[in-house]
Protein backbone atom coordinates (compact mmCIF):
# COMPACT_ATOMS: atom_id res chain seq x y z
CA UNK A 1 0.00 0.00 0.00
CA UNK A 2 2.89 2.23 0.78
CA UNK A 3 4.92 1.05 -1.91
CA UNK A 4 2.16 2.52 -4.43
CA UNK A 5 1.92 5.40 -2.71
CA UNK A 6 4.99 6.27 -2.90
CA UNK A 7 5.74 5.34 -6.44
CA UNK A 8 2.81 7.55 -7.14
CA UNK A 9 4.26 10.62 -5.37
CA UNK A 10 7.91 9.68 -7.61
CA UNK A 11 6.04 9.41 -11.27
CA UNK A 12 4.15 12.71 -9.62
CA UNK A 13 7.22 14.80 -9.34
CA UNK A 14 8.58 13.32 -12.11
CA UNK A 15 6.03 14.60 -14.70
CA UNK A 16 5.96 18.01 -12.94
CA UNK A 17 9.71 18.48 -13.10
CA UNK A 18 9.36 17.59 -16.68
CA UNK A 19 6.76 20.00 -17.31
CA UNK A 20 9.13 22.68 -15.83
CA UNK A 21 11.67 22.02 -17.77
CA UNK A 22 9.44 21.48 -21.10
CA UNK A 23 7.92 25.63 -20.30
CA UNK A 24 11.89 26.62 -20.11
CA UNK A 25 11.70 25.50 -24.01
CA UNK A 26 8.04 25.53 -25.27
CA UNK A 27 7.43 29.67 -24.18
CA UNK A 28 8.26 32.59 -26.23
CA UNK A 29 9.71 34.82 -24.28
CA UNK A 30 11.39 35.34 -21.03
CA UNK A 31 8.91 36.76 -18.34
CA UNK A 32 7.06 33.89 -19.51
CA UNK A 33 9.34 31.05 -18.99
CA UNK A 34 10.28 32.17 -15.77
CA UNK A 35 6.65 30.19 -14.29
CA UNK A 36 7.87 27.29 -15.60
CA UNK A 37 11.09 26.61 -13.73
CA UNK A 38 9.54 28.63 -10.70
CA UNK A 39 6.06 26.24 -9.88
CA UNK A 40 5.72 23.20 -11.59
CA UNK A 41 9.23 22.87 -10.40
CA UNK A 42 9.45 23.14 -6.85
CA UNK A 43 6.24 20.81 -6.59
CA UNK A 44 8.14 18.19 -8.83
CA UNK A 45 11.07 18.51 -6.36
CA UNK A 46 8.91 18.72 -3.38
CA UNK A 47 6.63 15.90 -3.80
CA UNK A 48 9.83 13.53 -4.21
CA UNK A 49 11.15 14.61 -1.09
CA UNK A 50 7.86 13.77 0.30
CA UNK A 51 8.18 10.03 -1.60
CA UNK A 52 12.22 10.09 -0.35
CA UNK A 53 10.85 10.77 3.35
CA UNK A 54 8.15 8.26 3.63
CA UNK A 55 10.40 5.49 1.87
CA UNK A 56 12.97 6.27 4.28
CA UNK A 57 10.97 5.89 6.97
CA UNK A 58 9.61 2.44 5.86
CA UNK A 59 12.72 0.99 5.50
CA UNK A 60 14.80 2.37 8.96
CA UNK A 61 12.05 2.27 11.15
CA UNK A 62 12.67 5.57 12.24
CA UNK A 63 11.03 8.68 10.84
CA UNK A 64 13.31 10.36 8.97
CA UNK A 65 12.18 13.69 8.44
CA UNK A 66 15.23 15.82 7.03
CA UNK A 67 13.82 16.39 3.79
CA UNK A 68 11.63 18.32 5.04
CA UNK A 69 15.14 20.85 5.57
CA UNK A 70 15.59 20.72 1.38
CA UNK A 71 11.78 21.33 0.49
CA UNK A 72 11.51 24.15 2.74
CA UNK A 73 15.04 25.58 1.51
CA UNK A 74 13.61 25.59 -1.77
CA UNK A 75 9.91 26.95 -1.11
CA UNK A 76 12.26 30.10 0.93
CA UNK A 77 14.81 30.63 -2.23
CA UNK A 78 12.57 29.78 -5.28
CA UNK A 79 10.70 33.58 -5.23
CA UNK A 80 13.80 34.96 -4.14
CA UNK A 81 15.83 34.00 -7.52
CA UNK A 82 12.71 33.97 -9.24
CA UNK A 83 11.93 37.84 -8.20
CA UNK A 84 15.85 38.92 -8.76
CA UNK A 85 16.27 37.16 -12.26
CA UNK A 86 12.91 39.26 -13.55
CA UNK A 87 14.59 42.50 -11.96
CA UNK A 88 17.41 41.82 -13.51
CA UNK A 89 15.71 41.25 -17.07
CA UNK A 90 13.72 44.00 -16.67
CA UNK A 91 17.08 46.12 -15.97
CA UNK A 92 18.72 44.69 -19.26
CA UNK A 93 15.40 45.63 -21.02
CA UNK A 94 14.51 42.32 -22.37
CA UNK A 95 11.55 41.89 -25.39
CA UNK A 96 8.38 40.93 -23.82
CA UNK A 97 5.28 39.68 -25.02
CA UNK A 98 3.32 41.71 -22.85
CA UNK A 99 3.30 45.68 -22.63
CA UNK A 100 5.94 47.14 -20.45
CA UNK A 101 5.13 49.21 -17.88
CA UNK A 102 5.31 52.64 -18.98
CA UNK A 103 7.61 53.85 -15.68
CA UNK A 104 10.54 51.80 -16.37
CA UNK A 105 10.55 52.22 -20.18
CA UNK A 106 11.01 55.97 -18.78
CA UNK A 107 13.29 55.43 -16.79
CA UNK A 108 15.74 54.01 -18.96
CA UNK A 109 15.17 56.11 -21.18
CA UNK A 110 16.29 58.62 -18.57
CA UNK A 111 19.57 56.95 -17.47
CA UNK A 112 20.27 56.80 -21.31
CA UNK A 113 20.47 60.66 -21.54
CA UNK A 114 22.25 61.29 -18.49
CA UNK A 115 24.88 58.45 -19.89
CA UNK B 1 6.26 -1.53 -8.89
CA UNK B 2 8.39 1.08 -6.86
CA UNK B 3 11.74 -0.06 -9.15
CA UNK B 4 9.98 0.61 -12.61
CA UNK B 5 8.30 3.91 -10.90
CA UNK B 6 12.04 4.93 -10.02
CA UNK B 7 13.13 3.98 -13.16
CA UNK B 8 10.31 5.89 -15.14
CA UNK B 9 10.95 8.64 -13.13
CA UNK B 10 14.72 8.98 -13.98
CA UNK B 11 14.41 8.82 -17.23
CA UNK B 12 11.78 11.62 -17.07
CA UNK B 13 14.35 13.75 -14.95
CA UNK B 14 16.98 13.21 -17.20
CA UNK B 15 15.27 14.41 -20.28
CA UNK B 16 13.73 17.59 -18.02
CA UNK B 17 17.73 17.72 -17.76
CA UNK B 18 18.82 17.89 -21.67
CA UNK B 19 15.65 19.98 -22.20
CA UNK B 20 17.26 23.34 -19.58
CA UNK B 21 20.49 22.23 -20.97
CA UNK B 22 19.56 23.24 -24.60
CA UNK B 23 18.00 26.47 -22.98
CA UNK B 24 21.50 26.79 -21.71
CA UNK B 25 23.15 26.60 -24.43
CA UNK B 26 21.21 28.91 -27.18
CA UNK B 27 18.98 31.33 -24.67
CA UNK B 28 18.97 34.27 -26.21
CA UNK B 29 19.80 36.72 -23.24
CA UNK B 30 22.04 35.97 -20.20
CA UNK B 31 18.40 35.79 -17.67
CA UNK B 32 17.87 32.83 -19.55
CA UNK B 33 20.80 31.57 -18.95
CA UNK B 34 21.29 32.04 -15.56
CA UNK B 35 16.95 30.65 -15.20
CA UNK B 36 18.48 27.40 -17.04
CA UNK B 37 20.95 26.48 -14.53
CA UNK B 38 19.13 28.02 -11.70
CA UNK B 39 16.41 25.01 -13.69
CA UNK B 40 19.29 22.63 -13.74
CA UNK B 41 20.05 22.71 -10.52
CA UNK B 42 16.52 21.59 -9.24
CA UNK B 43 16.61 19.00 -11.67
CA UNK B 44 20.03 17.56 -10.54
CA UNK B 45 18.16 17.49 -6.70
CA UNK B 46 15.52 15.77 -8.08
CA UNK B 47 17.75 13.39 -9.38
CA UNK B 48 19.88 12.62 -6.73
CA UNK B 49 16.80 12.18 -4.50
CA UNK B 50 15.88 9.13 -7.00
CA UNK B 51 19.18 8.04 -6.74
CA UNK B 52 18.92 8.04 -3.14
CA UNK B 53 15.87 5.74 -3.15
CA UNK B 54 16.92 3.71 -6.04
CA UNK B 55 19.96 2.56 -4.35
CA UNK B 56 18.51 2.70 -0.83
CA UNK B 57 21.02 4.95 0.83
CA UNK B 58 20.33 8.27 2.46
CA UNK B 59 24.27 9.65 2.06
CA UNK B 60 22.81 11.24 -1.61
CA UNK B 61 20.53 13.55 0.51
CA UNK B 62 23.55 15.94 1.99
CA UNK B 63 24.34 16.21 -1.53
CA UNK B 64 21.19 17.61 -2.30
CA UNK B 65 21.08 20.14 0.29
CA UNK B 66 25.02 21.25 -0.40
CA UNK B 67 23.86 22.25 -4.03
CA UNK B 68 20.59 23.30 -3.06
CA UNK B 69 22.30 26.32 -1.02
CA UNK B 70 25.38 26.57 -3.87
CA UNK B 71 22.80 26.88 -6.33
CA UNK B 72 20.60 29.47 -5.01
CA UNK B 73 23.77 31.81 -4.18
CA UNK B 74 25.26 31.14 -7.28
CA UNK B 75 21.68 32.36 -8.60
CA UNK B 76 21.78 35.31 -6.69
CA UNK B 77 25.62 36.18 -7.49
CA UNK B 78 24.80 35.80 -10.78
CA UNK B 79 21.71 38.38 -10.67
CA UNK B 80 23.54 40.98 -8.81
CA UNK B 81 26.02 41.13 -11.03
CA UNK B 82 23.77 41.60 -14.19
CA UNK B 83 21.88 44.46 -12.06
CA UNK B 84 24.67 46.01 -10.85
CA UNK B 85 27.70 45.49 -12.70
CA UNK B 86 29.73 43.80 -9.62
CA UNK B 87 29.01 41.64 -6.94
CA UNK B 88 31.02 42.92 -4.28
CA UNK B 89 30.41 46.50 -3.78
CA UNK C 1 16.46 40.01 28.85
CA UNK C 2 16.76 41.58 26.20
CA UNK C 3 20.36 41.76 25.29
CA UNK C 4 20.87 37.86 26.25
CA UNK C 5 18.05 36.73 23.98
CA UNK C 6 17.09 39.03 21.39
CA UNK C 7 15.41 37.02 19.58
CA UNK C 8 13.59 33.71 20.90
CA UNK C 9 11.32 32.93 17.96
CA UNK C 10 14.77 32.62 16.02
CA UNK C 11 16.74 30.34 18.72
CA UNK C 12 13.81 28.25 18.17
CA UNK C 13 13.79 28.06 14.76
CA UNK C 14 17.39 27.67 14.61
CA UNK C 15 17.36 24.70 16.93
CA UNK C 16 14.77 22.91 14.80
CA UNK C 17 16.66 23.35 11.83
CA UNK C 18 19.66 21.66 13.84
CA UNK C 19 17.67 18.59 14.89
CA UNK C 20 16.43 18.16 11.12
CA UNK C 21 19.94 18.52 9.74
CA UNK C 22 21.21 15.18 12.22
CA UNK C 23 17.89 13.27 11.89
CA UNK C 24 17.95 12.58 15.81
CA UNK C 25 16.37 14.02 18.74
CA UNK C 26 18.83 13.02 21.27
CA UNK C 27 18.78 15.36 23.96
CA UNK C 28 22.73 16.04 23.50
CA UNK C 29 21.57 17.06 20.05
CA UNK C 30 18.55 19.39 21.48
CA UNK C 31 21.13 20.66 24.06
CA UNK C 32 23.49 21.57 21.10
CA UNK C 33 20.44 23.18 18.38
CA UNK C 34 19.77 25.39 21.40
CA UNK C 35 23.35 26.40 22.31
CA UNK C 36 23.53 27.21 18.49
CA UNK C 37 20.09 28.84 18.03
CA UNK C 38 21.35 31.47 21.27
CA UNK C 39 25.04 31.73 19.90
CA UNK C 40 24.12 32.50 16.35
CA UNK C 41 21.47 35.57 16.63
CA UNK C 42 23.85 37.01 19.16
CA UNK C 43 26.73 36.80 17.18
CA UNK C 44 24.71 38.49 14.28
CA UNK C 45 23.10 41.33 16.27
CA UNK C 46 23.48 43.64 13.61
CA UNK C 47 21.72 41.58 10.65
CA UNK C 48 18.92 41.46 12.53
CA UNK C 49 18.07 45.20 13.22
CA UNK C 50 14.54 45.32 13.90
CA UNK C 51 12.33 43.29 16.47
CA UNK C 52 9.64 40.88 14.23
CA UNK C 53 6.27 41.17 16.15
CA UNK C 54 3.31 38.66 15.14
CA UNK C 55 0.27 39.28 16.38
CA UNK C 56 -1.74 36.37 15.47
CA UNK C 57 -0.16 33.14 15.49
CA UNK C 58 -3.29 31.48 14.74
CA UNK C 59 -3.99 33.02 12.14
CA UNK C 60 -0.36 32.81 10.49
CA UNK C 61 -0.70 28.98 10.84
CA UNK C 62 -4.47 28.96 8.86
CA UNK C 63 -2.47 31.15 6.38
CA UNK C 64 0.39 28.50 5.42
CA UNK C 65 -2.22 26.00 5.43
CA UNK C 66 -4.22 28.00 2.76
CA UNK C 67 -0.74 28.98 0.97
CA UNK C 68 -0.19 25.13 0.73
CA UNK C 69 -3.29 24.01 -0.61
CA UNK C 70 -2.99 27.41 -3.45
CA UNK C 71 0.82 25.84 -4.03
CA UNK C 72 -0.64 22.22 -5.67
CA UNK C 73 -3.72 24.32 -7.58
CA UNK C 74 -1.66 26.75 -9.15
CA UNK C 75 0.97 24.17 -9.70
CA UNK C 76 -1.70 22.57 -11.59
CA UNK C 77 -2.74 25.51 -13.38
CA UNK C 78 0.35 26.30 -14.52
CA UNK C 79 1.13 22.89 -16.05
CA UNK C 80 -1.82 22.73 -17.98
CA UNK C 81 -0.83 26.37 -19.60
CA UNK C 82 2.58 25.21 -20.31
CA UNK C 83 1.32 21.96 -22.01
CA UNK C 84 -1.28 23.96 -23.82
CA UNK C 85 -0.83 26.05 -27.08
CA UNK C 86 1.71 28.71 -25.99
CA UNK C 87 -0.04 31.16 -28.75
CA UNK C 88 -2.79 31.42 -27.07
CA UNK C 89 -1.51 33.13 -23.66
CA UNK C 90 -2.57 36.58 -22.65
CA UNK C 91 0.86 37.70 -20.61
CA UNK C 92 0.29 41.08 -19.09
CA UNK C 93 2.29 42.98 -16.35
CA UNK C 94 -0.28 44.01 -13.59
CA UNK C 95 0.71 47.04 -10.86
CA UNK C 96 -0.54 45.78 -7.38
CA UNK C 97 -1.06 48.70 -4.75
CA UNK C 98 0.25 47.83 -1.23
CA UNK C 99 -1.13 48.74 1.87
CA UNK C 100 1.75 47.15 4.04
CA UNK C 101 4.86 48.92 4.96
CA UNK C 102 6.93 46.48 6.82
CA UNK C 103 9.61 44.76 5.16
CA UNK C 104 9.14 41.44 6.83
CA UNK C 105 5.89 41.64 5.53
CA UNK C 106 6.17 43.06 1.96
CA UNK C 107 8.64 40.06 1.19
CA UNK C 108 6.42 37.88 2.61
CA UNK C 109 4.13 38.83 -0.19
CA UNK C 110 6.03 38.99 -2.46
CA UNK C 111 7.34 35.20 -1.90
CA UNK C 112 3.43 33.92 -1.67
CA UNK C 113 2.65 35.25 -5.03
CA UNK C 114 5.37 34.03 -6.59
CA UNK C 115 4.89 30.50 -5.47
CA UNK C 116 0.96 30.83 -5.84
CA UNK C 117 -1.36 31.68 -8.77
CA UNK C 118 0.57 32.30 -12.09
CA UNK C 119 1.99 35.70 -11.01
CA UNK C 120 5.65 36.52 -10.75
CA UNK C 121 6.53 39.25 -8.83
CA UNK C 122 8.84 41.47 -10.75
CA UNK C 123 9.85 45.21 -9.06
CA UNK C 124 9.17 46.74 -6.14
CA UNK C 125 8.79 50.48 -6.50
CA UNK C 126 10.86 52.67 -4.96
CA UNK C 127 8.21 54.27 -2.69
CA UNK C 128 7.28 50.89 -1.68
CA UNK C 129 3.78 51.62 -2.65
CA UNK C 130 3.25 49.39 -5.52
CA UNK C 131 4.69 45.83 -6.78
CA UNK C 132 4.92 45.03 -10.31
CA UNK C 133 3.68 41.09 -11.16
CA UNK C 134 4.29 39.62 -14.05
CA UNK C 135 1.12 37.12 -14.71
CA UNK C 136 1.08 34.20 -17.21
CA UNK C 137 -2.19 33.79 -18.69
CA UNK C 138 -4.83 36.19 -17.31
CA UNK C 139 -7.95 38.17 -18.46
CA UNK C 140 -9.33 40.38 -16.25
CA UNK C 141 -6.80 42.17 -15.09
CA UNK C 142 -8.41 44.07 -11.95
CA UNK C 143 -9.82 40.59 -10.52
CA UNK C 144 -6.55 39.09 -10.24
CA UNK C 145 -5.51 42.48 -8.18
CA UNK C 146 -8.78 42.46 -5.96
CA UNK C 147 -7.51 38.18 -5.61
CA UNK C 148 -4.17 39.05 -4.29
CA UNK C 149 -5.22 41.69 -2.22
CA UNK C 150 -8.14 40.27 -0.30
CA UNK C 151 -6.64 36.66 -0.13
CA UNK C 152 -3.22 37.52 0.49
CA UNK C 153 -2.43 40.59 1.45
CA UNK C 154 -4.87 41.36 4.14
CA UNK C 155 -4.60 38.37 6.50
CA UNK C 156 -0.50 39.08 6.26
CA UNK C 157 -1.70 42.75 7.63
CA UNK C 158 -3.50 41.28 9.96
CA UNK C 159 -0.75 38.94 11.00
CA UNK C 160 2.06 41.06 11.17
CA UNK C 161 1.17 44.72 11.42
CA UNK C 162 -1.23 46.26 14.52
CA UNK C 163 -4.41 47.66 12.66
Amino acid sequence: MLEIFVSLLILTGAIFTFIGSLGLVRLKDFYTRIHGPTKATTLGVGSLLIASMLYFSSLEEIVSLHEVLVTLFLFITAPVSAHLLTKAALHLGLQSLAKLPGYLVNTRHHEKKVK
Amino acid sequence: MLSYAVFVALMLVTAAVALSFWRLLCGPSMPDRILALDTLYINTIALLVLLGIHLSSALYFEVALIIAVMGFVGTVAACKYLLRGDIIE
Amino acid sequence: MYRLLPHPMLTLILAGIWLLLVNSIHIGQIVLGLLLGWMIPLLTTQFWPERVRIYKPFYLLRFVGIILIDIVQANFTVARLILGNPDRLQPAFVSVPLILKSDLAISFLANVITLTPGTVSAHLSHDRCHLLVHALHVSNTEELVNTIKSRYETPLKEIFEQC
